[in-house]
């Protein structure tokens, strides 16, 4: 790609997770693997039926608008999209268009890729309501409305990306963003991210800056993961590249496409002839909703730390090291186990390796979310405590943690079983110290009268010996050493 | 007999236990079941409507009928369509559920237009609704089977729905009273959408004052319904009698007989009998003047309204594909079926207006139909904001005359008589408070005059309808043949 550079841009479509109930709808926003049990009437389009907006899902929109620095419309409006489709209920989507004003336009977004700080424009965002999913079998198609109505927000990006590396640091800061900000779990596996991605080709030697001078747009249509946004990309790119080679470049029609996951290409969908007319028209049921500076303040303070913001505080507050504040800020919930287990009341500096290593290995060996793993921040936390108080060693906490992991098993139970526990216990300690002292008589005389100083590491050692490793060897060499001294 | 009367005396014999709930249900239905015969009013008869208890409340135990494009839960609702012939709704409309807690008794779904795009009364599954007054006449439409079983004294009152004059102007061709209330006065939770944002719940009756007290018991805010509004401070029925002050104007341009080239002989008794009527309220001590708009504004009513009606129907009709509900098609792929269930089940008149819809939201044609419709709304509802500024409210004829025979029904009408033909439509564009009320025969068939008035003022509206309504000898008319039962 020296002699050609691709300008690729990004619809992005995310799922709002985190609102209690559907955008227009008061049925639960939840996913399910059980088919509609998350529905009303008005999600299915039964005559009568209106859409009322959840206020709560204008707030979530409203809060990415404004993280993405994008101008707010003085009125929101809601416009009805118009086209059949068998997971369409109403025959048409309730979204926004650019005309009037979506819930956010023109606004930017910083994001890194290879060390390097990139920028890509923000087109704008709207707010919309997600389609029923289907499922295709051998010779029928079921339709689940579980997810009819779930509230959507759709970035747009201008062509900002020029590899497919840019595209995807910019969507995973993207659901960075969506997961610190509360507004998505973002999980591509429960179908909540959704990219369209348009790509173009155009000579390196020419003025991007032009428009005239771009390559005809190719849209591919409904890619569901990153790794397959990725693919598209280098795909479309090397297609492209050879229709320039051969000449055929000029022919290739303005087009839409779609990612066929079996053979690892892109497929002819339509061309713009055949280009959809979904004839935009305001959504009457919908009286126009005044953004107020209010509303905005609202949600302006109600903006928790972002991945960027935390991973600075770590390192200035908590003076972890960049790296191992760029793995926890990495993900909210582990950023989020973190801070809980600092909430218990420990120091950052003495939980960060803990989580860095054994934690992420863990979850990432039984391939599962940190929220789903057992050893939780308050059990995590009381294993640091042992080691703290010298209740129990390094080692012997990570084999306790290595063990539960395998064993499935509370590392606190296997300390417990084990009698992992050191004695600190100052009584019980002098008391064996006296009767270890008193069945060694020659070596007392030797370390107090012949200066022979290295019979108290023997001392301890059967000291040790008759706890079963239990006595704290710290406490337990303060203990011998006053003792020696009394027998002086 | 008693449906007859009005639903003040009905509610003091039934507390005086003159008549009880069941009896006057059983009147009804019986009614209800030979004015079916004779003019084919209803969708559905609820023979197993049951009495209810008798409270304080004035619309307690009495029968009334609702227009079947309103959702009753377990109780078929078509919208007179074929598309949804078998259809049960699980849920109820908000107007309807506000009346059962009131302990209304809903008798019969009535007949209308499919899916209230019609004003003949003629287009239902189920066939024409005749006019009670003379049977080879229309109702109009769209709420035919509730002026027809309204004027025949089935009941009381019934529920209709208004998109540009589905209540009015059934009213008017009836003799009975046809009331819209301010848009979003009513909850349309319920009401199968025509054109969203033309749509009004509202009732026909056979006076003001059971406009009112129907009114008052359906109003109010819906959290179902965005665009309904808190009401709680307008009592129409308590407000019916307050002293009025101000005054009413009359469009010259539709009034004149000389606006029309060639008028019929009803439409010549009509305007002069609307123009009696202006005198006579005159002297009454209404201040009434003539006033004079841009022919222009009144010529584009009615364009304007095929636009943005049809292109707000075409979109809330795409539901109807068969799949969810409605009888399901036949067909190789989803396309066919529902290319397949809409085809064979929407009458033509509908799919006529879908391409009017569908043609005028084309990317290519947008600006200049559906845009340009939109300009055109705003222009002449600013000049109904213009006069109501300085008039209470604008008083006009309804109709050209006296209900259309149904052979006639074809006939090419000349320009200048869609001015009066059409203009009850403003009220749709403005989501005025509008009220029709009957003011004289012409040939025995009734015809009447519409007031309409400024958003929000419905208690006005009303007080003034009243007022005229009290001038002459209608009010709780029902139609000549029953009069004497």
């Amino acid at each position: 790609m020296t002699k050609y550079k691709a300008m690729i841009g990004l619809e992005m479509h995310c799922e709002i997770s985190k609102t209690n109930t559907k955008v227009f709808s008061p049925a639960q926003n939840s996913y399910s693997k059980k088919s509609n049990i998350f529905i009303n009437p008005i999600d299915m389009a039964f005559p009568g039926t209106l859409p009322v907006v959840n206020i709560n899902a204008v707030k979530k929109a409203l809060t990415m608008s404004i993280i993405l620095g994008c101008q707010k419309p003085e009125y929101l409006y809601f416009e009805r999209k118009n086209y059949y489709y068998p997971d369409l209920p109403k025959g048409y989507q309730i979204t926004q268009e650019t005309k009037p004003a979506p819930i956010g336009i023109y606004g930017s977004l910083k994001y890194e890729c290879d060390g390097k700080e990139l920028t890509a424009r923000i087109n704008n965002i709207h707010l919309e309501e997600d389609s029923a999913s289907l499922d295709h079998f051998a010779d029928v198609s079921v339709i689940d409305y579980n997810r009819a109505g779930v509230p959507l927000l759709e970035v747009v990006t201008e062509p900002d990306f020029r590899t497919s590396k840019e595209a995807i640091a910019f969507l995973e800061t993207m659901r960075s963003i969506y997961q610190y900000a509360d507004i998505s779990e973002a999980d591509a596996k429960k179908g909540q991210i959704r990219c369209d991605v348009n790509v173009s080709i155009m000579d390196s030697t020419l003025d991007e800056k032009n428009p005239q001078n771009w390559g005809t747009k190719v849209e591919i249509k409904n890619v569901n993961s990153f790794s397959d946004v990725a693919s598209v990309i280098d795909y479309e790119i090397a297609r492209q590249t050879e229709l320039k080679e051969t000449g055929q470049y000029d022919e290739m029609e303005q087009q839409t496409r779609r990612w066929d996951s079996v053979s690892n290409t892109t497929k002819f969908m339509r061309g713009k002839v055949d280009a959809i007319d979904y004839k935009y028209f305001i959504e009457p049921n919908i009286p126009k909703f005044k953004i107020s500076d209010k509303l905005i303040d609202e949600v302006k303070s109600s903006i928790p730390l972002l991945a960027n913001e935390r991973k600075n505080k770590y390192i200035s507050e908590y003076g972890l090291k960049p790296e191992d504040a760029k793995i926890l800020v990495k993900e909210k919930n582990i950023s989020d186990y973190f801070e809980n287990v600092i909430k218990e009341g420990l120091e950052p500096s003495k939980i960060v390796n803990w989580i860095t290593t054994i934690i992420l290995g863990s979850i990432n060996k039984l391939e599962i979310s940190i929220d789903e793993f057992f050893i939780t921040p308050s059990i995590l936390a009381e294993v640091i405590k042992m080691i703290e108080s010298g209740k129990i060693n390094k080692n012997q906490a990570k084999n306790a943690l290595y063990e539960a992991v395998e064993t499935g098993k509370n590392p606190l139970e296997i300390i417990k079983e084990k009698g992992l526990e050191q004695i600190s216990d100052d009584s019980f300690l002098i008391d064996l110290v006296t009767k270890v002292l008193d069945e060694h008589p020659s070596e007392v005389d030797d370390y107090n009268h012949k200066g022979l100083s290295n019979k108290a590491n023997f001392l301890l050692g059967q000291i040790m010996k008759a706890s079963q490793g239990k006595a704290n060897p710290a406490t337990t060499m303060e203990i011998l050493k006053s003792e020696l001294d009394k027998r002086k | 007999m008693y449906m007859n009367k009005c639903i003040k005396e009905l509610h003091e014999d039934l507390k005086n236990g003159k008549i009880t709930s069941k009896e006057l249900i059983s009147e009804s239905l019986k009614k209800a079941s030979s004015l079916q015969k004779e003019c084919n009013a209803f969708v559905k008869i609820l023979n197993d409507a049951k009495e209810t208890e008798i409270t304080d409340n004035l619309l307690s135990g009495i029968p009334y009928g609702i227009k079947d494009n309103l959702s009753t839960e377990n109780i078929l609702t078509t919208g007179s369509s074929n598309t949804l012939k078998d259809y049960v709704p699980f849920f109820t409309a908000t107007c309807v559920e506000k009346l059962k807690n009131c302990g209304a008794v809903p008798i019969a779904k009535t007949v209308l237009d499919e899916f209230g795009m019609g004003g003949t009364g003629t287009t239902g599954h189920t066939g024409t609704v005749l006019n009670p007054w003379d049977k080879t006449r229309i109702c109009a439409g769209s709420s035919a089977g509730s002026a027809c079983s309204v004027a025949a004294g089935v009941y009381p009152y019934a529920l209709g729905s208004d998109t540009g004059d589905s209540i009015r102007k059934p009213a008017a061709y009836c003799g009975i009273v046809g009331y819209k209330p301010t848009y979003g006065m009513i909850s349309r939770y319920g009401l199968f959408p025509f054109a969203s944002s033309l749509d009004h719940v509202g009732v026909l009756t056979r006076s003001v004052e059971d406009a009112a007290i129907v009114v008052d018991a359906m109003k109010g805010r819906d959290n179902k319904d965005m665009t309904s509004w808190d009401s709680a401070n307008i009592h129409l029925y308590d407000s019916l009698h307050k002293e009025f002050t101000g005054k009413l104007c009359y469009i010259k341009e539709i009034c004149d007989i000389n606006t029309y080239e060639n008028p019929t002989e009803e439409l010549k008794a009509h305007l002069e009998n609307f123009n009696n009527a202006i005198e006579k309220i005159k002297k009454e001590g209404i201040e009434i003047e003539e006033v004079s708009i841009d022919k222009n504004i009144l010529m584009a009513i009615k364009s304007t309204y095929d636009v943005i009606s049809s292109a707000e129907a075409t979109s809330n009709m795409s539901n109807l594909t068969g799949i969810i509900f409605g009888p399901r098609a036949e067909g190789d792929n989803y396309i066919d079926m529902m290319k397949n269930y809409r085809t064979q089940n929407f009458s033509p008149l509908i799919k006529r207006r879908f391409i009017i819809g569908s043609y005028s939201l084309q990317a290519e044609n947008k600006d200049k139909y559906f845009f340009g419709a939109q300009k055109a709304r705003r222009l002449i509802v600013d000049t109904w904001n213009d006069l109501l500024k300085i008039y209470s409210a604008v008083i006009l004829p309804v109709g050209s005359g006296p209900a259309k025979k149904i052979e006639a029904l074809n006939e090419k009408q000349s320009k200048e008589m869609r001015m009066i033909e059409e203009h009850l439509i403003v009220g749709n564009f403005g989501g005025f408070p509008s009220i029709t009320i009957p003011d004289g025969f012409i040939n025995d068939l009734p015809v009447a005059l519409n007031i309409t008035g400024p958003c929000y003022k419905d208690e006005e509206v009303l007080n003034i309808a009243a007022k005229v309504e009290s001038i002459f000898p209608y009010k709780n008319q029902i139609r000549k043949a029953d009069q004497n039962d």
